[in-house]
């Protein structure tokens, strides 16, 4: 979800035709093989998140080099209570709509970046999203650099969770690596039957094994990503980077911009993403 | 279209419950509350379950057009038929629009596990339509609609239920209404005539059925428009919560309002000593003191609310003291009331006129007051008459208070001052903020120049019109008559 969605529909249009030629999954395939716990934040501390566990990206991007964070999102990150906590069992990011250093929107970005990076397992957390036009919550994961001129895609983008407050049943899990990014990026969506991602918790996960990112909600597997069919998807253009080094965690939510759209008159601010927990499991 | 209750059947119910009650000596544990059917369907191919004129037209003697409604075998979303709307135009002969219900045949029907009316619809046109439910044309007791903007292709529309668990038997499936189509858009409540190019259309529905979706989620009820409104008053009065609506988010991610019953509410105020509201949002103040009137639709809070504040109790001007026969009245319970008056005859924009009532005593408040005309049917020769009165309380500090006289000369219309004549009294000057002031004006006091150009002085044997002149203050005035 980083960079470049302007092909955005292209990529989804493309998506469900990849889905039929490559991704035949197989109906008794387990959702999940990995069950050994490693890595947790149960958020039980009320106050601030666990410092062990995350750090903060703050501001609009410009300090990291890609003003609106790339997609022209519009919130200000901070690290404030009003914007993130912990309370009542919960992580709470919170997206306001306030005049904030030169932003309207303000809201939190926390990474695990330097203090929790894994390669492998079973990434899963549950998770209740806000609704509304502008909206964009994201449960995702990066590639640790190895060196300073290593750069996305370069270094592999897995998206467990994003949404956009406008489609209150429908997630998407998606893969962005050199060949395959931004707006061409391999994605799928899943749509609830009879529930809603903003008025209840759903559980978002992905088991990452070589050659093979299993993704699923609650307890149905949605797809299922191998070097092959990014072969197919690119026309042997992109490249498996998820082979070759650690990702750490990303939880935030995103005000506006290139994929949700921006907020509308009706949208309702203060609104927040409520984590129950994030696991990783071998 | 009249219905007739099915007697026999309710006759056919008692003697069941009779049987089995008389079975046993007590109620057995087991015994549950009755319920009633739970089908889903209301019209498919053919009604389900639905009286047998399953339409039940709005009165005709109200403009509804009864002949406008059917079923269409070569048109259907699925199936074979749909149900047909031929919306009649504004000049139809059997009536200019079309509306009414559809009625469970039966007893009614629990609704409380579905959580949304749906149906397809599409018309000729890209009308619009009111549609919802809970209307039986017996109690009418939880209807909710919402007006449906419509396009030329079949839409499935999603009517939210604010709370299921109230219709546990419901016999108003389903309610429609629509009226011509609007090509130029300029259609004026205030101007009959700006219907009249309007055109008749078609509209089809079909799969009419209560949905348990769970995909309707944020739902929020309101009430005063969702606005926290703060009221300073005094003991005895009355007031209506208004301004109620019900908004869910569709899956679609659209939010969907609908009208609703106040019967859906559960009204509660902070300090029932200060205010009581009743089940149907009627507010009454008793006592001075603080309450904060809230609302519940099922375990949802209601945005809005109404802080009331009671300076104590309200005084009424004193009642007049003179025979009736020695008065002409205008406006006051004491005496009649003058025919067809009207206490905003004329009045500047952005005025706010309200009847208020205290201990039964009927007043008007001016807010926001400009000028204001009150008037009557004809006019009224005061001639014989050596003043005026009228009780008057200034609620806005300061604020100026001039009374006119407008007279419309011997041909007794209002078309200037040809033969007609007006003249002004300033009384500002004998105003008290917030108490009671009773005006007796000579008649021959209304020297001033009026601001509609009035030259003071009034001739008296046509007084079409009592002018009221502010600077947009707030006043009540109660007792108004010549004698």
């Amino acid at each position: 979800m980083k960079k470049f969605l302007k092909k955005y529909i292209t990529a989804f249009i493309m998506v469900p035709i990849f889905l039929l030629q490559a991704c035949d999954l197989d109906e008794t395939q387990e959702v999940v093989t990995k069950n050994n716990l490693v890595w947790a934040d149960e958020f039980d501390q009320d106050g601030a998140p666990n410092p062990q566990n995350w750090n903060f990206e703050i501001g609009d991007g410009t300090e990291q080099g890609i003003p609106g964070w790339g997609n022209n999102e519009l919130q200000y990150y901070t690290d404030r209570p009003e914007n993130v906590k912990v309370e009542n069992g919960v992580l709470v990011i919170t997206a306001r709509e306030e005049s904030f250093q030169g932003s309207n929107y303000t809201s939190a970005r926390l990474v695990t970046r330097g203090l929790f990076e894994k390669q492998y397992g079973r990434f899963e957390a549950r998770i209740k999203v806000p609704y509304g036009k502008g909206y964009w919550p994201a449960f995702w994961m990066l590639g640790v650099p190895e060196t300073a001129e290593e750069e996305w895609p370069q270094i592999g983008e897995i998206d467990i969770m994003e949404n956009v407050g406008d489609e209150p049943t429908i997630a998407f899990g998606s893969m962005h690596g050199p060949g395959y990014s931004g707006g061409e990026s391999i994605s799928k969506e899943f749509e609830l039957d009879g529930d809603r991602f903003d008025t209840s918790f759903h559980i978002f996960g992905i088991e990452w094994s070589p050659n093979r990112i299993n993704y699923y909600i609650d307890d149905k597997l949605y797809q299922s990503l191998t070097p092959e069919d990014v072969d197919e998807e690119t026309d042997g253009e992109g490249v498996w980077v998820f082979n070759d080094r650690p990702s750490y965690i990303i939880l935030n939510v995103a005000v506006g911009g290139n994929l949700p759209g921006n907020p509308n008159a009706e949208t309702i601010f203060p609104q927040s993403m409520v984590v129950d927990y994030v696991r990783v499991y071998e | 279209m009249v219905h007739t209750i099915k007697h026999t059947q309710i006759l056919g119910l008692l003697l069941l419950i009779l049987m089995t009650v008389s079975c046993e000596r007590d109620i057995s544990e087991d015994a549950v509350p009755a319920t009633f059917p739970t089908t889903a369907e209301v019209y498919t191919d053919n009604p389900v379950g639905l009286t047998d004129e399953f339409f039940i037209s709005f009165d005709p003697a109200g403009g509804a057009n009864p002949e406008a409604f059917g079923t269409d075998d070569n048109e259907a979303y699925l199936g074979s038929s749909s149900i047909r709307i031929d919306v009649p135009a504004p000049n139809d002969p059997n009536g200019n629009f079309v509306g009414g219900i559809f009625k469970d045949r039966g007893d009614g029907r629990n609704l409380t596990g579905y959580d949304a009316l749906t149906f397809w619809v599409k018309g000729s046109l890209t009308g619009s339509l009111e549609a919802g439910f809970g209307t039986d044309f017996e109690i009418d007791e939880f209807p909710v609609s919402a007006f449906i903007d419509l396009a030329t292709d079949w839409r499935k529309v999603i009517i939210p239920i604010p709370d299921p668990s109230r219709l546990v038997q419901e016999k108003g499936m389903f309610l429609f209404a629509a009226g011509s189509f609007d090509v130029l858009g300029d259609d004026n409540p205030d101007v009959a005539t700006s219907f009249d190019d309007n055109v008749g259309y078609t509209i089809w529905i079909d799969e009419i059925r209560f949905e348990k979706l769970g995909t309707l989620g944020q739902g929020q009820p309101k009430i005063f428009n969702g606005v926290d409104e703060t009221l300073e008053t005094f003991s005895g009065s009355t007031i209506q919560t208004t301004g109620i609506s019900y908004t869910a988010n569709l899956p679609s991610g659209m939010n969907q309002s609908v009208q609703l019953s106040t019967n859906y509410f559960t009204f509660s105020s902070s300090n029932p000593n200060v205010a009581t509201v009743t089940d149907t949002g009627e507010i009454t103040v008793l006592t001075s003191g603080e309450a904060t009137i809230t609302a519940t639709v099922g375990n949802l809070s209601a945005d809005g609310s109404l802080q009331i504040t009671t300076t104590g109790d309200f005084e009424n001007a004193p009642d007049p003291t003179l025979p009736e026969s020695d008065v002409l009245s205008i406006y006051s319970d004491f005496y009649s009331v003058i025919d067809g008056l009207d206490v905003g005859a004329f009045n500047n924009d952005g005025i706010n006129i309200e009847a208020q009532t205290f201990n039964g005593n009927e007043l008007i408040e001016y807010q926001n007051l400009g000028f204001v005309g009150i008037g009557w049917n004809d006019t009224v020769d005061v001639s014989g008459f050596t003043h005026i009165h009228l009780d008057v309380q200034r609620l806005t500090s300061g604020s100026n208070f001039i009374v006119e006289l407008l007279d419309y000369g011997p041909d007794g219309i209002d078309n200037g001052f040809g033969d007609g004549s007006a003249g002004g009294f300033n009384a500002t000057s004998q105003m008290i903020d917030e108490e009671w002031v009773g005006l007796d004006i000579p008649l021959n006091s209304f020297t001033l120049p009026t601001g509609a150009g009035g030259a003071g002085n009034p001739n008296l044997n046509n007084i079409g019109n009592i002018i009221l002149v502010s600077n947009s203050g707030a006043f009540l005035i109660d007792n108004v008559y010549f004698y």
